[in-house]
């Protein structure tokens, strides 16, 4: 973005809302701010995670989009690239590093296995999706996306913080979304503490017994 | 059917009458031991008939009756496989472990017990691996099913000719990929730390005295399974006196994605592209592997061509395995960044042949049974000719001039993280780390396979068994893979590239086989038993990378723990392969 | 002499910071006497990924892309002929072999039934593949007999939700497919042609 248009609004501003101006500018320089900065966490989980390196590397040079300063600490990064496959034993980790991230944080589910399972999506230990946990803000498909796919998917992420607004994103507000997210356990199988009623009520009932397990 | 292999050099029965009996089943061949007798043959087959090396042991459920131990060693030597195999009951399947003869079986006996409940008496630290210590069931017993379960075997009928989009979460009481025991109450659950099994055995295995036989005060930390160089999401707890470490466990499964649950369900063709996913840097060498059990399972020749091209895109692939590993080790030394992008540069140049050949950059799906999925074009071929007469010497130079004589690079590798050659084959260590120690061992030459014995090249090999020999190696071994590609450049014939008609079903006699290639991380083994219908009855896949784990502990005690990110790295772990 | 090593090794980035700005000024030749240009024009991206490629490696995407080989496959489509009158001439029949072959079993079909007589018709009412599952593992569209799912280059497709793609997004015209698969079309076509030709005699034979 031109920092010249910084500071326009960009669009007619009606007399009695004149006093706000301020803070639609201040979103721009807000947004111009943060999409320019994206740093990513340093964090791979599989076989994505090597096209994530190599957008990173020489050819795709992440460095063009202000996003190659990668993070080994979730205490300074912005965007967490879910590359590869989400595991039950994983996820309490995932989740950890997520609501260790500051805001405002951003989610990218790169490859099949991170939106929604991929391939591996009928295995015991493989959550169908990161977006049962975290909230994802784009998903490329693809197994695994090349580097230029991902970078698109980085694209529309700049494009979705260019319209942002301070006042609507979830971090500054109270409600929900603005708490971290439970931690979920693992008992005989992935306990997410915020659906322990559903489960309770589906192994308290009688008529659960679906399968034969030895 | 191809002749049992094994049989030919000795007679174990002559050895152990009584105890050791033929194994007389269609397809399958090796002998069947007495489990009350095992560890006095298994001791026989490692000291007297010098089979020094356990490469892999697959635990097998003959749903109903019985499961299944199967043991395949090797001559350090060369040759082929000796394969023994213990039959136990299925309600109570106890075998005593061979870990105290052969190291090497440690975490795999870890994985037949996780996995299929196989219990191991006598096994040192017998945990879950893969499964956290709490999880229900085991799950590749045939009668185990996970909560996303359609069908036995695929093509699900749900998805044709009536195949609504039904998400598989629709389908389930709790809308997600989870099973609950019934019963079971949340609310009462205690939560435990799984992993503080592991702690203890620490603790339990390695007691540290001062002079005076005081026990000192030791910490434990954990790193990963997020840390920026374990490469993916491996974790080890580390023991620390100090800075010295002194006790070491691996702590996988992170990425445990159900390899083997999934390739049973699979049809013999479905699981080409899945094998794809295990060390996802070598796709072309899984597919190797993969299809070179398959093929032995039918008995159909491959053709002339495409043995040619399996050749080129097999060693391609190692050297642009072993270029990244430049990369990564230095990453991890603290390097940062500059001998990675110089090894990726490559890379890309090596992964966009796979891309004009396979289609795609990693994922290669490239081999069926009998050939090659599709030709490779005179064009690519000029490409693979300019890369390996041209480009790629000069950058291996480059890299040489770059890193070897390193001063730094040197004091960091010399010496450190030392694993004798004795250890070595005790712990079953294979590919790079193994001829680091000074065992010329290559399936390429100890066991050709495909047409490797048409190819002039030699074994990379370094006696001293540390990290700067494994770095070493790595260098040499990319060169003697240049050699093979000229070589089989200038050979390559025309021709068909499928011994038979593409099809996707695919008829596989009952029977087992096991096929391993020198993946560039080590022996890459497939073990398949087929019962004749279109889907393995079990698929096995021995990965060098959490096999050669087993020394991990030894290569690190005594060093600092700056010193572990390093010796981890040499070892060169891939965790698609690792957890499967 | 301590130190050589880490000279030695500093001089092969130093040639290569060197070579950098060396290529500049070759291209730089290149562009006054010949019109070639580094960045941004086809032959600047086939010399960056060429045997001959030194200096800057990297491929300017968006603004620029690195051409896909003709087998590159990313996520399946539809082929459909164009009828005269503009109508959609789907090829799949339904047959249900992509869905079969399948590995992660991520295509589902609806087969269509004709309203008057209940018998099935060779076309799909419905077809789904969950592009979340997808593996791009190509294996429908080398075992579908009739030519009629191939494997896309598309690979800008990252969007804000889950990709569920149906009949609608799945179709492509047979033209795009010849236009990203010239080879392959070509190659189909004949095998097309001949096996149309030879049904032709064996006919022709038969009636006569
Ligand atoms: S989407 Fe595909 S490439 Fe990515 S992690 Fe999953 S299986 Fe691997
Ligand atoms: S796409 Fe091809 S294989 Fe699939 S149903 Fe249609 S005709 Fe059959
Ligand atoms: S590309 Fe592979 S995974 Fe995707 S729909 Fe086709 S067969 Fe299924």
């Amino acid at each position: 973005m031109n920092p010249k248009d910084i500071n326009l609004p960009g669009y007619e501003i009606p007399e009695e809302l004149k006093h706000v101006i301020a803070i639609t500018a201040l979103d721009r320089l807000y947004n111009w701010g943060r999409r320019s900065s994206v740093w990513p966490l340093m964090f791979g989980l599989a076989c994505c995670a090597i096209e994530m390196i190599a957008t990173q590397a020489a050819r795709y040079d992440l460095a063009r989009f202000g996003m190659e300063v990668m993070r080994p600490t979730p205490r300074q990064a912005d965007l967490m690239i879910v590359a590869g496959t989400v595991t039950k034993k994983m996820v309490p980790a995932i989740v950890r590093l997520y609501n260790q991230m500051p805001e405002p944080k951003y989610v990218l589910a790169m490859g099949a296995c991170a939106s929604s399972g991929g391939p591996f999506k009928e295995g015991y230990n493989v959550v169908a999706g990161i977006d049962k946990f975290l909230p994802v803000d784009v998903y490329v498909p693809g197994c695994p996306p090349t580097p230029q796919a991902l970078i698109n998917g980085l694209i529309l992420l700049q494009k979705k913080i260019d319209k942002e607004s301070i006042k609507q994103v979830r971090w500054y507000r109270k409600g929900p979304d603005s708490v971290a997210i439970p931690i979920p356990v693992l008992g005989p199988d992935l306990i997410d503490t915020r659906r322990i009623p559903d489960i309770k009520a589906h192994t308290l009932s009688s008529t659960s017994k679906t399968d034969d397990q030895s | 059917m191809i002749a049992p292999d094994s049989t030919t050099t000795i007679d174990l029965v002559a050895r152990f009458p009584s105890v050791v009996t033929p194994d007389t089943r269609p397809g399958y061949s090796g002998w069947i031991v007495d489990p009350a007798h095992l560890t006095e043959v298994a001791t026989a087959i490692r000291n007297e008939f010098s089979y020094d090396l356990l490469s892999s042991v697959t635990g097998v459920d003959y749903y109903p009756d019985k499961m299944e131990v199967v043991y395949h060693a090797y001559r350090t030597t060369g040759g082929p496989a000796l394969v023994f195999k213990v039959q136990i009951p299925r309600h109570n399947p106890v075998v005593p472990s061979v870990t105290p003869i052969w190291k090497g079986a440690e975490l795999q006996e870890r994985e037949a017990w996780d996995l299929l409940g196989i219990r191991f008496e006598g096994h040192p630290d017998l945990r879950r691996i893969f499964m956290w210590e709490g999880f229900a069931g085991h799950p590749l017993r045939k009668d185990w099913k996970e909560p996303f379960y359609e069908e036995d075997v695929k093509p699900f009928k749900s998805r044709w000719p009536e195949g609504k989009h039904l998400p598989a979460e629709m389908r389930t009481p709790l809308q997600d990929n989870l099973f609950f025991p019934p019963g079971f109450d949340p609310e009462a659950f205690s939560f435990q730390d799984p992993d503080q099994a592991a702690y203890e055995a620490l603790r339990r295995q390695h007691r540290p005295t001062d002079e005076d036989g005081i026990q000192t005060d030791v910490i434990i930390i954990n790193m990963g399974p997020q840390h920026p160089s374990t490469h993916g999401v491996f974790r080890a707890a580390v023991m620390l006196d100090g800075e010295t470490i002194i006790g070491l466990k691996p702590i996988v499964g992170y990425l445990h994605r159900n390899h083997e649950k999934i390739g049973e369900r699979n049809t013999f063709l479905q699981n080409m592209p899945y094998t794809d996913r295990l060390d996802y840097f070598n796709s072309m060498s899984n597919n190797f592997g993969y299809a070179l059990a398959v093929e032995k399972l039918m008995g159909i020749p491959v053709a002339e061509r495409a043995e040619y091209i399996r050749v080129i895109m097999a060693e391609l692939s190692r050297i642009q395995n072993h270029l990244v590993w430049f990369g990564m080790m230095l990453n991890d030394l603290g390097a940062m960044y500059t001998p990675a992008l110089y090894a990726f540069e490559e890379r890309e140049l090596i992964l966009d042949i796979f891309e004009a050949t396979a289609g795609s950059r990693m994922m290669c799906n490239y081999f069926r049974f009998g050939g090659v999925a599709r030709d490779v074009s005179e064009d690519t071929l000029r490409k693979i000719h300019d890369l390996v007469h041209d480009r790629l010497p000069r950058k291996i130079d480059e890299m040489d001039r770059l890193l070897t004589e390193n001063e730094v690079l040197v004091s960091r590798l010399k010496g450190i993280g030392y694993l004798s050659a004795e250890d070595a084959i005790r712990t079953s260590m294979t590919g790079p780390m193994l001829r680091a120690s000074g065992v010329p061992y290559d399936i390429r030459r100890a066991d050709p396979y495909s047409i490797y014995d048409r190819f002039e090249f030699d074994v990379a090999c370094h006696p001293e068994g540390d990290m700067y020999a494994r770095y070493q190696v790595r260098m040499d071994e990319v060169r003697e893979s240049i050699k093979i590609i000229k070589q089989a450049l200038k050979q390559i014939p025309q021709g068909p590239i499928m011994s038979v008609k593409p099809s996707y079903q695919i008829k596989v006699p009952p029977g087992e086989a096991y096929g391993r290639v020198e993946a560039p991380k080590g022996e890459l083994g497939f073990y398949i038993v087929s019962n004749g219908q279109p889907n393995p009855w079990r698929y096995h896949v021995r990965a060098p990378s959490l096999i050669n784990l087993t020394s991990l502990e030894m290569m690190c005690i005594g060093e600092k723990i700056a010193d572990f990110v390093a010796i981890l790295g040499a070892v060169d772990i891939v965790l698609g392969e690792l957890d499967r | 002499m301590y130190g050589k090593g880490l000279l030695k090794g500093l001089s092969v980035t130093l040639s290569r910071f060197f070579y950098t700005y060396w290529d500049d000024l070759v291209w730089f030749w290149r562009r006054i006497t010949k019109g070639k240009r580094r960045y941004y024009s086809p032959e600047g991206i086939a010399h960056r990924s060429s045997k001959e490629a030194r200096g800057i490696f990297t491929v300017q995407y968006p603004e620029e892309k690195l051409p896909v080989p003709e087998e590159f496959r990313y996520l399946p489509f539809l082929v459909y002929d164009e009828g005269l009158d503009g109508t959609k001439e789907i090829r799949c029949t339904s047959c249900g072999i992509c869905a079969k072959v399948c590995p992660p079993q991520c295509i589902w079909i609806v087969r269509s039934t004709d309203p008057a007589t209940g018998r099935p018709r060779p076309q799909p009412a419905e077809f789904y593949i969950d592009a979340d599952i997808c593996m791009n593992c190509g294996l429908c569209a080398e075992f579908c007999p009739f030519d009629a799912i191939k494997m896309d280059h598309d690979y800008e497709m990252a969007s804000y939700t889950r990709t569920l793609l149906n009949l609608d997004r799945l179709l492509k015209p047979a033209s795009y497919y010849a236009s990203i698969r010239p080879l392959n079309a070509a190659r189909e076509e004949e095998a097309r042609k001949a096996k149309l030709a030879s049904k032709a005699a064996k006919a022709e034979a038969k009636a006569a």
